[in-house]
């Protein structure tokens, strides 16, 4: 298990938390999208505000104290949640949170080979930081895009269709500062088939001959 | 009211009833882990799996709902199969540490392993580790025990109303505990320890002590508070070793204070152990003859209006009544049985708690008015949490005098009287709750009636009774929240002045005066001892508290674990208690040493025996003839109007875990006052 998903040192713990003033206002609106009476239906996406707020990219105990207070619930039912979901980190993270899948469909297309990538260029192991803060590196499990297997997310971003060297272009375009583009890294868009489109493809402009004739009306 | 068939046998039960009390309705016995009667369903330990007809798979008979024409196979092949598994599943990560564990012999979990587990382990990798949890000075963990059933989650969120307890992390990282370190900051959290069906929770204070099956197992009845709590003294030989809850729905369900649970081990430090009599300004110890003829030189021939007795906190009514009748042998009105000077004593209806404490299920709005029922009564504080929680937080509970936390939400009204005349006079919000509610309810604690307006305010509360209809047709509001266990007692057999008698701050000054020559106290510690010093002090007691310290002679009697007497509770209910050990050393049950005592001094009283003596309880009060029974008491006029100080109600419970000289005597006591009370001064529970 990992350590971010232990709560961070005291040392690491801020003291105090609030959200701020724009962060608040979103707090408000989450809030409102429950009925009355099951405000504590707002932690997850209070705990993911309260995330994104906080240097590091993690949720400090105080910031679930806060939110708990904000919804009138006991801390601990806000612990369990922000325990539960993996995606709350509990301890602070690199700019650059690399989450690789290793899971089976992307790990029979290679992912293997995606860490061992991101290890060699970051120099660090699984659940590490880099020196310099900018870079977490974990395993996850399948987050959802095995068609585009292997795959990994970066921040909010998922990079797929990733071979040794996409990755290692990615990871040196964020080491530069830079921003690289997120998506498949093998050409295809989205989650089309891999040489190309099979059905439909009036519609994303490729040879229409391909396309079998259009179903007549009252055919099934 | 479905009907459903289990195993053949056709029962009805009451709608809203799950499929697992209809198997208890037709007398088959369900397995279980984390379902519990008092608690939330979690449906969570999958051990109470039976069969149902026409349902694919089993079903947990714990979260499934009754209904009409269910069959439900509780014994067959499937059943027996699918909970096999569900043990076997719960075992793999269980340690095999029976021979060192606490709940050895008491294990829900080694008992269901006997009926549904197999004789191997199939189970060949690494079992998980689990780091205990820091939990205070009671609850003792070993959490790689735990098999999560979160029955003491949900306890510590329904019943305590503290969220400590939760279940962090998932899957095979689940950990059952507080995430940062906390303690379970509840007085309540005892239960925890007989919640847990595994060793996962255990006692510390029991930590290693005993097996269950050496003990003996005596009902009895709790005095650290005036509730009466039921509890079950588990003795071995000589020593109390442990106290459990005993089951009463009318009182105290199954929960116990840890007061209750963890101060028995006061009694095995400061014992007064033989008589002793005062030589040279040194107590010495005396046999009891020598100490009897020290009272008798001096109290014969002494004006009776010169002696006076005043009786404790935690005596039995047995006691009392044998010296109620000495005194009155000897010529003197001058007893008490109100150490703090209450200004209570009148009718019945006007001491005791009317509604009783199941009644507070029906209440639907309630005033405090100068207790902190967290305090000085737990159990109630969780009844009128239940009360809250039943009712979805309609329930209103409004706070007049310190403003504590009864781990819900309430009103707090104000400090003192001036907020109480406002509610009578209709200026403050509350009044209208109490108004438009249909069983208002009001308590006044001995923080309201302890001082020199005593009387007022009882009389101001009376009226507020009156005007807001709290009393009316079968509904009794009024309650009167007791600190004593002998108190109700007391007042039931008048042992309060007589005729001309001095009520205890009168004692106390004639003695300090020396107007009072000769002050018997029954097991009376809290009073100030300093007024005491010139008068002759006879001490009759278990420990050796403030009392002892001042006596002239000191006569060992027996604690509440060692005798047979009877307690009258805040509601007016008659319980035996009975003995579980012996007296030490040369102590005696108290009645006793006080008929030895008449005996000596030539005025033998007419018992010979605890039926006599209970006889003549009857006789002066007709309530004592009937136990376990709360009789209404007639609604009668009480109190006497008067002017009301403006200070605020102060609860006389500064520290819940030191009330009387055995909490204070209690090492487990003294450390939960340290992890706990961070103001005792302040008299802040949390």
């Amino acid at each position: 298990m990992s350590h971010l998903r232990r709560p961070a040192p005291r040392e690491l713990q801020p003291t105090s938390f609030a959200f701020t003033p724009e962060n608040l206002e979103k707090a408000k609106k989450i809030i409102a999208k429950y009925p009355e009476g099951r405000q504590q239906s707002a932690t997850m996406p209070l705990l993911d505000l309260a995330q994104r707020q906080t240097e590091g990219n993690w949720v400090p105990t105080v910031a679930m104290d806060y939110i708990a207070d904000m919804l009138e619930m006991p801390a601990i039912r806000v612990y369990e949640v922000a325990t539960f979901y993996t995606m709350y980190n509990l301890a602070p993270v690199g700019q650059n949170f690399i989450q690789v899948c290793t899971t089976t469909p992307c790990w029979l297309r290679g992912s293997s080979d995606i860490v061992k990538t991101c290890k060699e260029e970051l120099g660090i192991g699984i659940g590490e930081t880099t020196e310099d803060g900018k870079f977490t590196l974990i395993e996850v499990e399948c987050l959802g895009a095995c068609v585009n297997a292997p795959m990994m997310q970066i921040n909010d971003d998922y990079y797929e269709d990733l071979t040794s060297d996409s990755t290692k272009n990615i990871i040196d375009m964020l080491k530069r500062g830079e921003t690289p583009k997120a998506g498949p890294q093998s050409g295809r868009r989205g989650c089309e088939p891999i040489d190309g489109p099979k059905v439909l493809k009036a519609f994303c402009g490729c040879a229409a001959a391909d396309q079998p004739a259009e179903p007549k009306d009252g055919e099934a | 009211m479905p009907k459903l068939t289990v195993d053949g046998i056709e029962v009805e039960v009451e709608a809203g009833a799950t499929v697992l009390q209809a198997c208890e309705e037709a007398g088959k016995e369900i397995p279980r882990f984390c379902y519990h009667e008092r608690l939330s369903i979690a449906g969570n330990c999958r051990m109470c799996l039976v069969e149902m007809e026409r349902a694919p798979k089993p079903v947990a008979s714990c979260a499934m709902p009754a209904a009409d024409g269910m069959v439900i196979k509780t014994d067959s092949d499937l059943v027996k199969k699918a909970r096999n598994g569900v043990m076997e599943f719960l075992l793999i990560n269980h340690p095999l540490d029976c021979p060192i564990c606490d709940q050895g012999g008491e294990c829900d979990l080694q008992d269901q392993a006997m009926a549904y587990g197999f004789d191997a382990s199939r189970y060949a990798e690494k079992k998980r580790a689990v780091k205990d949890k820091e939990l205070g000075p009671i609850v003792k963990t070993i959490m790689t025990r735990c098999i999560h059933c979160t029955r003491c989650v949900r306890f510590s969120e329904e019943v305590a109303g503290v969220g400590t307890m939760g279940a962090v992390y998932r899957g095979e990282d689940t950990e059952v505990g507080p995430y940062i370190e906390a303690s379970i900051n509840s007085e309540m959290s005892g239960n925890l320890v007989d919640l847990c069906p595994v060793g996962a929770l255990t006692s510390k204070p029991y930590a290693f002590t005993a097996r269950p099956w050496e003990l003996k197992k005596t009902d009895s009845v709790d005095v650290m508070d005036a509730v009466g709590s039921n509890i079950r003294v588990d003795a071995r030989g000589s020593e109390v070793l442990r106290v459990l809850p005993r089951l009463n729905e009318d009182i105290n369900e199954e929960w116990i204070s840890d007061k209750t649970r963890y101060a028995i081990d006061g009694l095995k430090r400061q014992r007064l152990d033989r008589p002793y009599v005062r030589v040279n300004g040194k107590l010495a110890p005396a046999s009891w003859d020598e100490a009897f003829a020290a009272i008798k030189e001096k109290v014969s021939g002494l004006d009776g209006k010169k002696i006076a007795a005043i009786a404790g906190d935690t005596v039995d009514c047995e006691s009392m009544t044998a010296l109620k009748d000495l005194m009155g042998k000897l010529g003197s009105a001058n007893i008490d049985c109100r150490q703090d000077g209450a200004k209570i004593g009148g009718p019945r209806s006007s001491y005791i708690f009317n509604t009783t404490i199941a009644g507070i299920e029906e209440a639907d709005a309630c005033l405090v008015v100068g207790a902190n029922v967290r305090a000085e009564a737990p159990i109630i504080n969780s009844r009128l949490r239940k009360r809250w929680r039943m009712t979805a937080g309609d329930f209103r509970l409004g706070v007049i005098g310190e403003n504590w936390d009864p781990t819900f939400k309430h009103d707090y009204l104000g400090a003192g009287p001036e907020t109480l005349s406002d509610i009578l006079e209709g200026k403050n919000d509350f009044a209208k709750v109490l108004e438009s509610a249909a069983k208002p309810m009001i308590i006044v604690g001995m923080g309201a009636l302890n001082r020199e307006d005593g009387e007022a305010v009882l009389a101001t509360a009376r009226e507020i009774a009156d005007k807001y209809g709290l009393v009316s047709g079968e509904w009794n509001g009024f309650n009167v929240l007791h600190t004593a266990a002998a108190r109700v007692g007391g007042l039931d057999l008048g042992f309060v002045p007589g005729e001309g008698g001095l009520a205890t701050n009168d004692i106390l000054d004639g003695a300090a005066k020396g107007d009072v020559e000769v002050v018997y106290l029954l097991g009376a510690d809290e009073l100030d001892m300093a007024k005491l010093k010139n008068a002759f002090v006879i001490y009759q007691g278990c420990l050796g508290d403030a009392g002892a310290q001042v006596a002239d002679v000191i006569l060992p009697g027996a604690a509440y674990t060692e005798k047979n007497g009877t307690y009258v509770n805040t509601e007016g209910r008659v319980q035996y208690g009975w003995r579980a050990v012996f007296p030490v050393g040369d102590a005696r049950e108290d009645w006793k040493i006080i008929r030895a005592l008449s005996a000596g001094l030539g005025l033998t009283l007419p018992y010979d025996n605890i039926d006599s003596v209970r006889a003549r309880m009857v006789e002066i009060n007709d309530v004592f003839g009937s136990i376990n029974v709360t009789r209404k008491a007639a609604w009668a006029e009480f109190g006497k109007a008067g002017v009301m100080k403006s200070e605020g109600f102060a609860s006389p419970v500064r520290n819940f875990y030191m009330t009387d000289p055995i909490s204070r005597a209690s090492v487990t006591m003294a450390k939960c006052t340290e992890a706990f009370v961070k103001d005792a001064a302040a008299g802040k529970v949390a």
